[in-house]
């Protein structure tokens, strides 16, 4: 049922891309859908635009992770639409036509700052387009059981025939009904949190497997000192080997029982020490995969997790709520003497030489979840830990205003008025939306959702534990949300090549017709870059991954936009000069940042940048750039004259 | 080509006027936004304080950055559409004269 209810809602869209594109046959109605987008339309659409898979997927993610840490996004988020509406909206409608490109250069006329702007809404769509991409294949291999970048080539595939086939007119009403419907069922989904409530064993959902299963206590075997050493008090289990993470900390043993071996974490539970129970995967030299002691299968998966250990220091049956409040929801939750069984993982090579990742349980008080902390370290940081989540505020709040695909969006409705009462429709739409993310972050933290390899399923999968119907349609719309997006990140960079390259940076000649043909042969070629990034950066939190894109839009164009609106004296090298100073170092700072070191396979320790969010230093930078730059050229224009 | 926006309108005598408005309530937003951002950094522990009907301080400050963001938005959407209006039938009676 589930991929029948997927295939119906994913052929509705498309249906919908088919027939309103037959209408679409100007560059105007490609690029803007002709002007002529109501002003509450546009404003859901924009929610659908911005509510991306990062949104739903990546930010429900990180907080059934990290807790609190997650909701940081959707509040940054959200404040990003406060410089959209109040500084950005009108003058961008004023001054474009459809693209960003032409807004930036409608008072210079400057090859120069075509070229810069360009390329900037190329680099930052693309690096936006990553995480779509990433989402895609994320919520194809459950539902649909393909491979990651099979998912990933679907969406490629699907979304280059909707933007090839239609453009403006289509994503803006394909984004308007999956907007709508992505908070519909957002609602629907933490109200059947609220009235299922809070237990210490939830039924649980099991990889490959129908329907929920019961509950998996996970075992605890005392320990004694022995010698200095701990080791378990039943001394049919035997310690086998040993090893010491350090980063997050942990000791771990491996036990050997029955004629079989395990890993364990050494921890203390109500002050006394235990083995704890683990999860752990060992792949061989030959590359056979074992999970928990049997060959990884369909079947045999890693079981998902999160739940929560004590309620208000109470355990057992007793201790479901049943139906609450959201407001109760939180406090529960948030209460210091709730305690919350989350997940970490080492990964070390074991005796063997077999590459063994374990996932251990951490117990998490739930006041230390339900404030700031558990991602990013600010009690007793460094500077730098403290300026790192500063940048990510700042990239937040001044990314939004500055993404390519955003923008484009006021150029569908037919006057300054309406791209502003359509941002206001959108700001209610995205923040209550975003008031819900904490909801159901917390709730698949709590209800044993959590896939301890990939934390962006966790909403559907949470959708799951209260039936099929309803995982198969929030998946569906989840889709959708990737398909949206991607759209009109790819309309977007399209235009870029099309419009603000070819026809106004290299003046090459060409009628309506051609235009359009050649913004979607760039749609053709940038949707096969997407898939194949998307496939590259598998496994990668998506919201980490948009908020890098933040602060890469942030640090490239938020400045020129500012500056060209408020300072008289920006010159035309001014605002290139800080397009591609603004690119350039936030580009760096990400390449060199621990975060890619590890994804590239190396130690995050050894990364020559110590930060991951670039805001803090690019941002001021391409301020800087554009001032300095501005004034030089300005002096030597008065020196010629 | 010609370069001009892809749907044309008229004058708009209350630019000024709101782009002034526009500013004024983003530095409003900005001094709050910074703020909560300044008090995660400084005191992250007092983030956990229950405040009402059991939630803490990063609750409640989090909830209220969304919902003051609709509350401005709305007084700016109501503001600028009373100038405007205000504004063009001004322009619209010079015109007449």
């Amino acid at each position: 049922m589930a991929i029948m209810v997927f295939l119906l809602f994913v052929g509705l869209v498309l249906f919908l891309s088919f027939y309103l594109g037959r209408r679409t046959k100007s560059a105007s109605g490609y690029y803007a859908a002709g002007g002529s987008i109501h002003w509450s339309v546009n404003g859901i659409a924009f929610a659908g635009d911005y509510l991306s898979a990062a949104s739903f997927l990546g930010i429900c993610g990180m907080i059934a992770t990290v807790g609190y840490d997650g909701f940081l996004y959707s509040i940054g988020y959200l404040a990003g639409w406060i410089v959209a509406l109040f500084i950005v909206a009108e003058p961008m409608k004023r001054l474009g036509k459809y693209t960003f490109t032409d807004a930036l250069d409608s008072k210079f006329d400057s090859r120069g700052i075509k070229l810069a702007a360009a390329v900037s809404t190329l680099i930052v769509s693309v690096c936006y387009l990553i995480p779509q991409m990433v989402g895609a294949g994320v919520l194809v291999e459950p539902l649909l059981g393909m491979p990651h970048a099979v998912g990933v080539i679907i969406v490629g595939a699907i979304v280059i025939t909707i933007v090839a086939t239609a453009g403006m007119t289509s994503t803006t009403y394909v984004q308007f009904l999956k907007g709508g419907m992505l908070i519909i069922f957002s609602l629907i989904l933490v109200v059947a949190v609220c009235v299922r409530g809070l237990s210490t064993a939830p039924a649980q959902m099991a990889p490959g497997k129908e329907g929920k299963t019961p509950f998996h206590e996970p075992q605890a075997l005392a320990a004694v000192d022995q010698g200095g050493a701990m080791v378990p008090a039943d001394s049919a289990w035997q310690i086998v080997e040993r090893q010491e993470s350090k980063a997050p900390k942990a000791s771990l043993a491996k036990l050997a029982h029955a004629g079989q071996t395990s890993w364990w974490k050494l921890d203390t539970k109500d002050g006394v020490p235990m083995f704890l129970e683990t999860q752990w995967v060992a792949v061989g030299a030959s590359g056979e995969k074992i999970i928990n002691g049997a060959p990884a299968s369909p079947q045999n998966q890693l079981r998902y997790v999160g739940n929560i250990e004590s309620l208000q220091g109470r355990t057992g049956p007793e201790t479901a709520t049943g139906s609450i409040s959201p407001f109760r929801f939180l406090a529960l939750v948030g209460d210091k003497d709730t305690l919350i069984r989350r997940w970490a993982s080492a990964t070390f090579a074991d005796a063997a030489g077999d590459k063994v990742t374990v996932y251990f349980p951490n117990f998490t008080p739930g006041n230390l979840v339900l404030r700031p902390g558990l991602k990013y370290k600010l009690e007793d940081s460094t500077p730098l830990q403290k300026l790192d989540f500063i940048s990510l505020m700042l990239a937040l709040f001044c990314g939004t205003a500055a993404l390519p695909h955003i923008l484009i969006r006021y150029y569908t409705v037919p006057s300054p008025a309406c791209a502003r009462k359509s941002t206001i429709v959108a700001i209610a739409a995205i923040g209550f939306f975003y008031i819900l993310t904490l909801f159901m972050g917390l709730g698949a933290m709590v209800n044993g959702v959590v896939n301890l390899t990939d934390n962006n399923m966790s909403a559907p999968l949470l959708a799951k534990s209260f039936g099929t119907l309803l995982f198969a349609i929030i998946s569906a719309i989840a889709f959708a949300t990737v398909l949206g997006t991607v759209s009109g990140l790819i309309v977007a960079a399209s235009g870029a090549v099309a419009h603000d390259l070819m026809d106004r940076f290299a003046g090459v000649t060409m009628n309506e017709k051609q235009k359009v043909r050649a913004g979607k042969t760039a749609a053709f070629v940038i949707g096969i870059l997407a898939i194949f990034l998307g496939i590259l950066f598998k496994e990668m939190n998506v919201n980490f991954l948009v908020g890098l894109a933040f602060a890469v839009a942030a640090s490239a164009n938020l400045p020129a936009i500012i500056m060209l609106l408020f300072w008289k004296r920006t010159t035309a090298l001014g605002i290139t000069a800080s397009i591609v100073v603004g690119i350039l170092t936030a580009l760096t700072l990400i390449l060199l940042s621990p975060s890619m070191y590890k994804q590239y396979g190396w130690d995050p320790l050894t990364a020559p940048v110590p930060f991951d969010n670039p805001g803090f230093v690019s941002i001021p930078l391409s301020f800087i750039t554009l001032v300095l730059v501005s004034l030089m050229t300005n002096q030597r224009t008065a020196k010629t004259k | 080509m010609l370069h001009e926006p892809a749907a044309q309108s008229g004058k708009d005598h209350a630019a000024s006027y709101k782009m002034r408005l526009g500013v004024w309530m983003f530095l409003v937003y900005a001094l709050l936004y910074g703020g909560f951002v300044v008090q995660n950094v400084l005191s992250p522990v007092a983030m956990e304080k229950p405040v009402a009907l059991g939630m803490n301080v990063a609750v409640m400050y989090g909830f209220g950055l969304i919902v003051f963001a609709l509350i401005l938005a709305l007084i700016y959407t109501v503001m600028c559409s009373r100038k405007e209006q205000e504004l063009d039938a001004q322009a619209s009676k010079e015109g007449n004269h």
